[in-house]
């Protein structure tokens, strides 16, 4: 990642995501949706998957967007987001583009990236168009109303994986989409969270640059007030709990070396990390777990944090 | 209220105008207010970096604080707050009270 | 470099060739590529040109169908001039956002080179991949010959950009698809010139930033259906003044159907694709021959449905029979060609006799002798009523 903000007052200070928008009150993917858009800067083309960011963001005739936006569907934000690239490519060639070095961005929710999006995620991963693909992470189809999706962790409640006296909450892990990105060789991946703009903006900007090589991409952890069932005034604290727990750790693969970012760099030493146990207590949907339970997504996370430790020596 | 007719509107549900939500002021979902005591604010900006809506101003000036001097200040426009609290939350010196709103 | 022909000249042609060599001379930006029988080989001819320079365009090759037609929505949205093609399950496979394209007003150009639908799985032709998108808001030809696949491409191009609406031109897989025919081919840039770029009302470009694809709610949903289906509708005159243009121009029109000895017909087959209608021709000649006044009718666009001139041809005839190559299953009358015309007759007050054929599904053999049988039909038993041909029953 390249240092383009050093301090919170290097930040750009236009707003670039208008207010009056319907996301709800305490959003986390609203925080991600302001950084991104004020990162990127004014040049961009935003192609938006179906989820909750898209509906409450456009309501007609009403539009949060500043940028010129596309939503099509669900399932192929990425291959949108493939045709306006190559559109802006042959057009330039052309001499039809007047926007000049117009940068093309995907923002998509977990549903529309780990599950129905994921082969046209792939596709454009593969054909190494020059696209940035944000995923915000709320770990469920929060837009439908709280399903469980392959980004919901085990044991988690949702509307289709209830707390009932046979089953308890959702049976699997959740799926490692970082992993499935990077194993299509991209120039640069990330993770970011919402609790931590300064590093979340330097990848943003880093992703965005990097496209010039091929497809990048975001993986921001974006807490969501209903789904995960808190109070709306922490958000950022429970996303803060979740990279310093080592649950969601902030990391990048730049051209195939994996680095930890602060703080999760100090993290492969478990005993830097606080007790699980903080950042599971907050919230709503993990309120029936067991010790032993907790445990067992402990003892997980730990062999998680033996792989990434792995990764992180290549 | 008369909406426009089908002929009178863009093709394609296109939205021409950008940043249009701005139309539809927000204040309305609060129940609790979030109010800034200026004289405990350091002005670590952590408000306005985390607030979803945007809706922290940063004022600049020349603003006389007991005996310190800042060259910004700021301020919550009401009218997009929806009342949140995340900025409550993250003020390291609780500068930020939440505050009922009258009924 | 370019190499751009300067003369009009005849090259034998498969009708998928037909196709590329349009889509060349309509210099097309971008083009979203993925294989299906019969489909294949436009982009394959495409891919060549790209590779050999005789193409200035992006091709994007997508994993699915799906994505195809979803990456030219993003390159028309961008203001680009777009290509791409399918059949049968890839169509069924981008069914979604065949009615998106449309909705969002997007001039994309596709070909359909027509094939029957799974299961059982069959590569051959019938049109049961195109009745199936009849529906979904875009503009459909069905051509019938090389010669005209080649020149409805480009008209389609002009149509498209001219309401905002997305085409599709679809023709007999295989037998069309697949055979070769000599086809003249316009001067390209005489095409450019035909097709010159529009001024798009709205882009993806930040200079002048829009929002495309919003949610609506139920105060605003109806009026852009509406917007659609004025806009679909207004399409009947402009495809017919682009054709009598296209005509003055290139010396090739068509109209938007095709008849045959209809002058003094009493009896009639309305029909589309190019197998259907050449065996429905062949048969009139021997029916004539056997002193039985019939003609052929040729849908050229199906959508808008071109209910004036179809009422107009079918004005003198006693009896007629509409040949269709999908079903319909468990409509009050399994042919959807048949099923349109009798609403347009219902509408317009017309009652006749009319007999629905389904015949040709999978690509089954209609010979010559069938299409006579339908006349014989007509004439000495006259009729309302579906009747499946060709099948053992």
């Amino acid at each position: 990642m390249k240092l383009y903000y050093k301090t919170l007052k290097d930040l750009p200070r236009e707003e670039l995501f208008a207010p009056g928008h319907r996301m709800c009150a305490g959003c986390g993917a609203a925080i991600a949706m302001r950084w991104i858009t004020k990162t990127i800067g004014p040049n961009a083309v935003i192609a938006n998957a179906t989820g909750c960011v898209e509906v409450t963001t456009t309501p007609y005739p009403e539009t949060a967007w500043m940028h010129p936006y596309i939503h099509v569907a669900f399932e192929n934000s990425a291959a949108v987001a493939s045709g306006v690239e190559a559109a802006i490519k042959a057009l330039k060639r052309k001499g039809m583009w007047d926007a000049g070095d117009t940068k093309v961005v995907v923002i998509a929710g977990d549903g529309g990236t780990y599950d129905i999006g994921l082969q046209s995620l792939s596709g454009m991963l593969e054909r190494r168009h020059g696209v940035l693909y944000i995923l915000y992470d709320n770990e469920a189809y929060m837009n439908t109303g709280i399903q469980r999706s392959g980004s919901t962790p085990k044991y988690a409640w949702t509307t289709t994986t209830p707390v009932g006296t046979a089953v308890k909450g959702k049976i699997q892990w959740k799926k490692d989409i970082m992993g499935i990105v990077t194993a299509h060789r991209v120039p640069y991946a990330a993770t970011a969270s919402v609790a931590y703009i300064l590093d979340m903006v330097n990848k943003i900007k880093t992703a965005l640059e990097y496209t010039e090589e091929g497809p990048t991409f975001l993986h921001i952890y974006a807490p969501c007030v209903p789904g995960w069932r808190y109070p709306e005034n922490k958000t950022v604290e429970i996303a803060r709990l979740a990279v310093e727990t080592g649950y969601f750790p902030l990391y990048e693969w730049d051209h195939g070396k994996l680095k930890l970012n602060p703080p999760s760099s100090n993290h492969l030493d478990k005993s830097k990390r606080k007790p699980l146990k903080e950042y599971l207590k907050l919230q709503g949907r993990f309120a029936h777990l067991t010790e032993q339970e907790i445990a067992e997504i402990e003892k997980e996370l730990d062999a998680y944090w033996e792989y990434l430790g792995k990764l992180a020596q290549l | 209220m008369s909406l426009p007719k089908a002929a009178e509107l863009p093709i394609g549900a296109v939205i021409p105008e950008p940043g249009s939500t701005r139309r539809n002021k927000t204040a309305g979902w609060r129940t609790l207010k979030p109010v800034i005591h200026d004289d405990k604010c350091i002005r670590c900006q952590l408000c306005w970096l985390y607030c979803p809506e945007g809706t922290i101003a940063e004022r600049k000036g020349v603003f006389q604080v007991g005996n310190r001097t800042y060259d910004v200040k700021y301020e919550i426009v009401y009218d997009y707050c929806k009342g949140c609290g995340i900025c409550a939350n993250e003020c390291p010196t609780k500068a930020i009270e939440m505050v009922p709103e009258a009924p | 470099m370019m190499q751009i022909q300067k003369t009009r000249w005849v090259e034998a042609l498969t009708g998928n060739y037909a196709t590329a060599y349009a889509v060349k001379a309509a210099d097309v930006d971008v083009i979203a590529v993925y294989p299906i029988t019969p489909q294949t080989t436009i982009v394959e001819k495409l891919s060549e040109f790209v590779a050999n320079g005789e193409l200035n365009a992006e091709l994007i090759h997508v994993e699915s169908e799906h994505s195809a037609l979803s990456a030219v929505v993003g390159a028309s949205a961008a203001g680009a001039r777009v290509f791409t093609a399918t059949s049968s399950q890839g169509l069924e496979l981008a069914h979604e956002i065949l009615h998106i394209a449309s909705a969002m007003r997007l001039p994309i150009v596709m070909a359909v080179p027509a094939r029957a639908i799974s299961a059982p799985i069959s590569i051959h032709n019938d049109y049961g991949d195109v009745m199936n998108a009849r529906d979904t808001g875009w503009i459909i030809y069905i051509a019938a010959s090389a010669q005209e696949v080649y020149d409805t491409i480009i008209q389609a191009y002009r149509v498209a950009e001219s309401v905002n609406l997305p085409a599709m031109v679809a023709y007999d897989g295989f037998l069309l698809s697949h055979t070769v025919e000599p086809v003249e081919l316009n001067d390209e840039e005489e095409v450019r010139r035909f097709l010159p770029r529009p001024v798009r009302p709205y882009t993806l470009n930040p200079k002048r930033p829009v929002t495309m694809g919003p949610l609506a709610s139920p105060d605003w949903y109806y009026e852009f259906k509406y917007q659609q289906a004025v806009a679909l509708k207004e399409t009947y005159k402009v495809a017919k003044d682009v054709d009598a243009l296209y005509g003055e121009k290139f010396g090739r029109s068509y109209g938007v159907l095709e008849t045959y000895k209809m002058e003094d017909a009493e009896y009639a087959i309305v029909t589309y694709g190019g197998a259907a209608f050449g065996n429905a021709k062949a048969a009139a000649d021997i029916a004539r021959e056997r002193g039985t006044a019939a003609g052929v009718v040729r849908m050229r666009l199906y959508r808008p449905f071109p209910t004036m001139d179809l009422l107009k041809a079918l004005e003198g005839v006693k009896a007629f029979a509409v040949l269709d190559r999908a079903i319909m299953f468990g409509s009050p009358a399994e042919g959807p060609l048949y099923k349109d015309i009798a609403t347009a007759m219902f509408i317009h007050g017309v009652d006749k006799p009319a007999v629905g054929v389904i015949h040709g599904i999978g690509q089954r053999t209609m010979y010559v002798e069938d299409m006579y049988k339908i006349y014989t039909m007509l004439r000495e038993n006259p009729r309302k009523e579906v009747v499946f041909m060709g099948v053992r029953i």
